[in-house]
């Protein structure tokens, strides 16, 4: 029987080419069927098993939080009574009025937040991909000291954010060393544009080395022949970056600008540290939901969440529908195919890294 | 090659330094800090005048509870990566291993729900667990934590099981072993470097998380240790303790640096094996 098992990597195409074959004798097809049947539809059950885990785990904390958020959406508050706890059969059924609410006057404070969620993103994500950019190429070029910016470049990332922001409040302090350097005295963590910046430096100054990482990744995958050619041809270094370097780590980089875009819209650590709960200037989304959550107020916090979510989902979808970012190595349709095989015949490139 | 390089060679010398200097002056000044007295914890000078431990001692002072806030921190991160793992193993075995249909909306999927706003579940979850009592328990953060940390060990034990090859696993198949057994003994084994790996990353990301602990505990008893450190109390209301808070930010993150320096190679393999595919 174990002769007869296809391997897994063929169970797809392997019966059609069996069938075709010059190989069936009068007794051959039933025996084969059977055991066709029983090599094709036994790894779908087994990674129907495999794999059922985890859906499960994932639909009950995900799916299941998400269904809940979006119905708790629909209701209003309890009023101004913190004392019950039980709320749910209390709270009045509101329809829409959460999402509409933030066309109204009242939408201030979640427009606000939603530029400054916006704004953050934007700024830090541009500044983290040219930093990091430049740091991977930096990286890739060296080769005295590469392990050793390397083993540095891990420790922003290894920092819990909460600490970092704690770090960056001690050094954006009045008198700190921020304003000992600058030579000026900035209150970085009172309200105003200086703590949208302290948010912005501190923000990058952990997740740049990230993406530099990434990067990096990436440029060590392209083969030295590509530059050797574009150096016979006469192509500068600008030239060189522009038109080989860039595309060619062009999936490397979107994917991690997709990651770090998709973790900067859900910020809530670094501002809520470093400059505090309910402050206007760096109020995001993640915050302002979570803030409503924590007054008891679950209604309009759930809709807020609820937008906040698809924000996201509508920049992931941009990224992977417009500039083509693939997630899971070829998951873009149409090409499916060809890029499996490719995956399949190209040796792994990761462990070009270690 | 040859007459620019030495040039080249330095300048490129200086651009190493200067990403290590980014990376590690702000970490640095946290060491610094941790280390001055409190009466001259306003120094700006690159060493400490006099090395005291004093900021450290006040972190174990009774009043903080610290150890307490590492053994929550130790207790919901550790139980988040040993499930995550345990799950993920062997789904991650099939998403490498099997063809099925769905696959690769499987895939997605399941990395679509790493990219979830946390606050989105945080806050259903917050409302339900105040319904059932779970304010304040161990299982009100490792359940909401399992949302970004299985994906998590999903996507990289993926990566990590496609790296080995096939015939391994076929060739023990042929010699009578049955799939299950071939996972047992050929691959799980080999696979334990990725796997550690992954335990690593995993345990770091749980580790760091802040918004689910801050949400879901009031007590200080049951906060971690970045939420305790974030509400460290000074002497006096008005004063922010920020010695004793960089020098529990250094025990926070030194393990965790140490950890990152030792198993480098293999991290940056895991943090990148998806992105450079």
């Amino acid at each position: 029987m174990a002769g007869t098992k296809t391997p897994p990597g063929t169970a797809e195409n392997g019966p059609d080419r069996v069938a075709g074959g010059p190989s069936s004798r009068p007794t051959g097809p039933t025996s084969r069927r059977r055991a066709r049947t029983r090599a094709t539809t036994s790894p779908a059950r087994m990674a129907a098993l495999l794999v059922s885990p985890t859906l499960l785990v994932l639909s009950i904390v995900v799916l299941y939080p998400t269904l809940m958020a979006l119905q708790e959406s629909l209701y209003g508050t309890k009023g101004l009574d913190p004392k019950t706890g039980f709320i749910r059969t209390s709270e009045p059924f509101v329809g829409l009025r959460n999402y509409t609410d933030i066309l109204g006057p009242a939408g201030d404070r979640f427009w606000n937040a939603f530029w400054n969620t916006s704004f953050f993103t934007v700024v830090t994500v541009g500044a983290e991909t040219v930093i990091g950019v430049a740091m991977a190429l930096i990286m890739h070029r060296a080769f005295r000291g590469r392990a050793l910016a390397r083993a540095g470049i891990l420790v922003p990332w290894a920092v819990p954010t909460a600490i970092s922001a704690l770090l960056w409040r001690w050094i954006f302090n009045s008198n700190g060393i921020a304003n000992a350097v600058i030579g000026h005295q900035i209150l970085w963590t009172t309200e105003g544009f200086h703590a949208k910046v302290a948010v912005i430096v501190a923000e990058v100054w952990k997740t740049a080395p990230f993406i530099g990482l990434l990067v990096l990744a990436g440029l060590q995958v392209i083969p030295k022949e590509v530059y050797e050619a574009a150096r016979i041809d006469g192509a500068s270094a600008p030239r060189q970056f522009w038109h080989i370097t860039l595309p060619l780590v062009k999936p490397a980089l979107l994917v991690a600008v997709l990651f770090r875009c998709l973790d900067a819209l859900r910020m809530f650590d670094l501002p809520y540290i470093l400059v505090g709960a309910q402050k206007n200037s760096v109020e995001t989304l993640s915050m302002l939901a979570q803030n409503e959550a924590s007054n008891v107020r679950f209604g309009p916090a759930s809709a807020y969440a609820m937008l906040l979510f698809l924000y996201v989902f509508l920049i992931a979808l941009a990224f992977v529908r417009l500039l083509g970012a693939d997630l899971v190595g070829g998951a873009a349709r149409g090409g499916e195919s060809r890029r499996r095989r490719r995956r399949m015949t190209v040796p792994r490139r990761a462990e070009v890294t270690a | 090659m040859t007459l620019m390089t030495k040039w080249r060679n330095r300048l490129l010398y200086v651009g190493v330094v200067a990403v290590v200097a980014y990376c590690l002056a702000p970490f640095y000044w946290m060491l610094v800090s941790s280390l001055r007295r409190t009466s001259d914890i306003f120094d700006t000078s690159l060493f400490p005048r006099r090395v005291s431990l004093e900021n450290y001692r006040a972190v174990f002072d009774p009043s903080q509870g610290f150890p307490r806030a590492l053994l929550n921190s130790l207790v919901v991160a550790g139980v988040t990566t040993v499930l995550a793992l345990l799950l993920a193993t062997f789904t991650a075995y099939a998403m490498a291993r099997l063809e099925f249909r769905f696959k690769r909306l499987v895939l997605t999927l399941i990395i679509a729900t790493s990219m979830f706003p946390v606050v989105s579940i945080v806050v259903p979850l917050l409302k339900l667990f105040t319904d059932i009592g779970w304010i304040n328990t161990y299982q009100a953060m490792i359940v909401p934590s399992m949302s970004f940390a299985l994906p998590l060990a999903v996507w990289n034990l993926t990566t990590f099981f496609r790296q080995m090859p096939d015939e391994l696993e076929h060739a023990a198949m042929v010699d009578g072993c049955t799939r299950g057994q071939a996972f047992r003994k050929i691959i799980v084994p080999l696979a334990a470097p990725g796997i550690f790996t992954t335990a690593i990353i995993t345990f770091i990301a749980a580790w760091n998380e802040f918004l689910i602990a801050l949400s879901m505990t009031n007590q200080p008893g049951m906060q971690t240790a970045p939420v305790a450190i974030s509400k460290f109390s000074g002497a006096s209301q008005f004063e922010t303790p920020f010695g004793s808070q960089m020098a529990a930010g250094v025990l926070v993150t030194v393990p965790l640096v140490v950890m990152v320096l030792l198993f480098q190679r293999r991290i940056v393999a895991g943090l990148t094996a998806g992105a450079a595919k």
